[in-house]
């Protein structure tokens, strides 16, 4: 048992509880929680949130924030979204969305670094910098598309967005990959745990000649990546582009990290517990949808749900306190 | 003129920047400086002010609060049913009900924020998605159009006819402003909790140990920007002659980002009202300016992203705010 719980970390096991109880607790009160139809839904509403989670994710861990994932996501999409469009629209061949994407990721990459180069060598607070980047691309975004809906995108696009492979919905399995990814790149790689040393104390990681200004462009960078990778998803499941989509999102990300354990201040988080408290979020939102409830009422619960586990968090940092002492 | 510079070298680049902006602007469209467009700004932006000395307060005492501007909406919604109950009210009974109503949610936040050691963002974001979700689920996202007669007046406190034949004219919300920024302003500078503030925001753990009380200070600082959430709340009601639990979601951001600009630190211990000011100030005078110029309304937020970002990448090249990492324990 003290294996399993070095292993995964006392926070899993603790989000793991969590699920188990909305689980039952909705599965009892919701008679079509319990069913193949419900987890399919989920299945198909987490990766969306989870990649721009994981964008959000990376940031956070070095001590910063990035405000600008959901806009970054939409100009990726909007790229995508021009290249099909200028190549044929709903017959546009399968290399043009090959080069629409490439094209999506780059831009997604640039917005990042550009935040990242900004942040690293004048030393601007990450919020205030990814605040102005956001407020930018959101203004590039309605100047480019006077604030309409773009679509009309080739059928192949469908099984991206909709589609099973082995019962397994694409997005979900994209989501898996790029959360492999993530976890893979913060606990094996140089960059990873660099990122983890800057949160930490900037100063130290400075001195300990970690390349800190290189490695915060770096995080931005690959950050914006990720939104690209969310953008294009995007624009695949809901089959048309609008700036502003999905920016309830925002907020909903960094409530997720922090609710993963994430450390607010930066220097610890791990990417499995941000998935699990993901599914969680999802399970609780899918759940009171049965009950009844719209997405409003799910907006609260996740707030007050928040609360909730920083509170218990605070009750279980008291216990051993009170023992010695 | 020295001490200024030295004691306030954001505000007065700031200054500086916004003296040039507005030169340019001024040569580019005739119509710029002129008394009406001056105090169209003015009345426009009141209430941006009025939520950005709230805010700096908080900023000062190390903390953020992301919650305001949907605490706004909530209080905006909860008066019109008070005023329905009382049977109508006034001007006096609705900055009491506002601004109480308002301090009991910031009350709410320092409450969390001080009993369970949360960090203000993650309570304030918590508190976000909490009072946006209820207010949507319990208004159902309906408009209240049915505000009392003194609330929805216009109130014109001063005008002047201008020999164009237009009317320059001060609305109630500018008072409010002023009166909320003198207060902010007396507040942080003359008193001695203000100075606590400025030393709890600075370094909370030398602050405790030098026996300023925690607990009040952050009530003080979130029941100051509660205060100031709830009273902006009435203005832009006042100003739309609506409510509508949505209109405010996003201000906040928008709020922020003039804060920071207007040389208020994320991580406590500096900032200045005439830094909010300035920071509200150049963001609408830029917004202003290409309104003027004919320049597409699509394009504004793109200059003004562009322009923050370019003023925050000249005015913070020190690196005193990156290399020196503060750990909040308390």
């Amino acid at each position: 048992m003290t294996r399993l719980r070095n292993a995964l970390g006392g926070e899993v096991l603790g989000l793991i509880g969590f699920l188990i109880l909305v689980v039952i607790l909705f599965g009892l009160t919701a008679p079509r929680f319990l069913t193949a139809a419900n987890f399919g839904s989920i299945a198909f509403q987490l990766p969306e949130l989870g990649l721009l989670t994981l964008a959000m994710l990376i940031p956070i861990i070095s001590g910063g924030l990035n405000l600008a994932i959901v806009f970054t996501a939409n100009i990726a999409g909007l790229t995508l979204a021009w290249v099909l469009n200028t190549h044929g629209g709903v017959d546009a061949g399968v290399e043009w969305f090959v080069v629409g994407s490439l094209g999506a990721l780059i831009v997604g990459a640039l917005a990042g670094m550009v935040m990242g180069l900004v942040i690293a060598y004048t030393g601007a607070h990450p919020i205030l910098v990814s605040l102005a980047m956001m407020i930018f691309l959101r203004g590039l975004g309605e100047f480019l598309t006077k604030g309409g809906d773009i679509s009309g995108f080739p059928d192949y696009l469908r099984p991206l967005g909709h589609g099973l492979i082995l019962g397994i919905p694409v997005p979900l399995i994209l989501f898996a990959v790029a959360a492999f990814v993530w976890h893979i790149l913060l606990t094996r790689t140089r960059h990873g745990f660099a990122a983890t040393m800057i949160g930490s104390n900037i100063r130290a990681a400075a001195y300990s000649g970690i390349h800190t200004k290189r490695t915060l462009t770096l995080i931005y960078t690959l950050s914006g990546l990720m939104c690209a990778v969310a953008g294009i998803l995007m624009v695949a499941r809901f089959n048309s582009v609008r700036v502003g989509h999905g920016e309830a999102l925002l907020l909903v990300t960094v409530l997720a990290c922090f609710l993963g354990g994430v450390d607010p201040f930066g220097g610890f988080g791990r990417v499995v517990p941000v998935v699990i408290a993901l599914i969680v979020l999802q399970a609780l939102s899918s759940g009171l949808n049965l009950l009844g409830a719209n997405q409003h009422l799910s907006t609260a619960v996740w707030g007050l749900f928040l609360i909730g586990v920083m509170v218990l968090r605070w009750v279980a940092a008291q216990i051993p306190k009170r023992r010695k002492g | 003129m020295r001490s200024f510079l030295r004691n306030y070298p954001t505000e007065a680049k700031l200054l500086a920047v916004l003296v040039v902006i507005c030169a340019a602007l001024s040569s580019a469209s005739p119509s710029f400086l002129t008394l009406v467009n001056f105090t169209d700004l003015l009345n426009n932006n009141a209430v941006n002010v009025i939520w950005a000395v709230g805010l700096v307060v908080v900023l000062i005492a190390g903390g953020i609060d992301i919650s305001f501007a949907v605490a706004a909406s909530v209080v905006q919604y909860l008066c019109v049913f008070v005023f329905g109950w009382i049977g109508g009210g006034n001007w006096a009974i609705g900055f009491v009900v506002a601004g109480a109503l308002g301090i009991s949610l910031g009350l709410i936040n320092a409450f969390l924020i001080h009993q369970f050691r949360i960090i203000s963002i993650v309570v304030t974001i918590a508190t976000f998605n909490a009072f946006f979700g209820l207010l949507m689920f319990f208004s159902s996202g309906r408009f209240l159009y049915n505000l009392p007669g003194w609330w929805s007046d216009r109130l014109i406190l001063w005008e002047y006819e201008t020999s164009g034949g237009t009317w320059a004219e001060i609305r109630l919300p500018v008072v409010v402003m002023v009166v909320a920024m003198f207060a902010t302003w007396a507040l942080i500078r003359h008193t001695t909790t203000g100075r606590q503030l400025y030393a709890f925001g600075d370094n909370p753990e030398g602050a405790r140990r030098a026996g300023i009380n925690i607990a009040l200070m952050q009530a003080i600082a979130f029941g100051w920007m509660g205060l100031m959430a709830g009273i902006g709340g009435l203005m832009q009601s006042h100003i739309t002659r609506e409510v509508v639990p949505n209109a405010l979601y996003g201000r906040e951001l928008e709020v922020l980002a003039a804060v920071v600009l207007g040389g208020a630190r994320l991580g406590g211990g500096r900032g200045s009202v005439l830094g909010c000011f300035l920071g509200v100030a150049l963001i609408a005078v830029t917004q202003n300016g290409l309104n003027l110029m004919g320049v597409s309304p699509y394009a504004f937020k793109m200059v003004v992203g562009l322009t923050i970002l370019i003023a925050i990448s000249m005015s913070n090249l020190d690196f005193s705010a990156m290399t020196a990492p503060k750990r909040r324990d308390l």
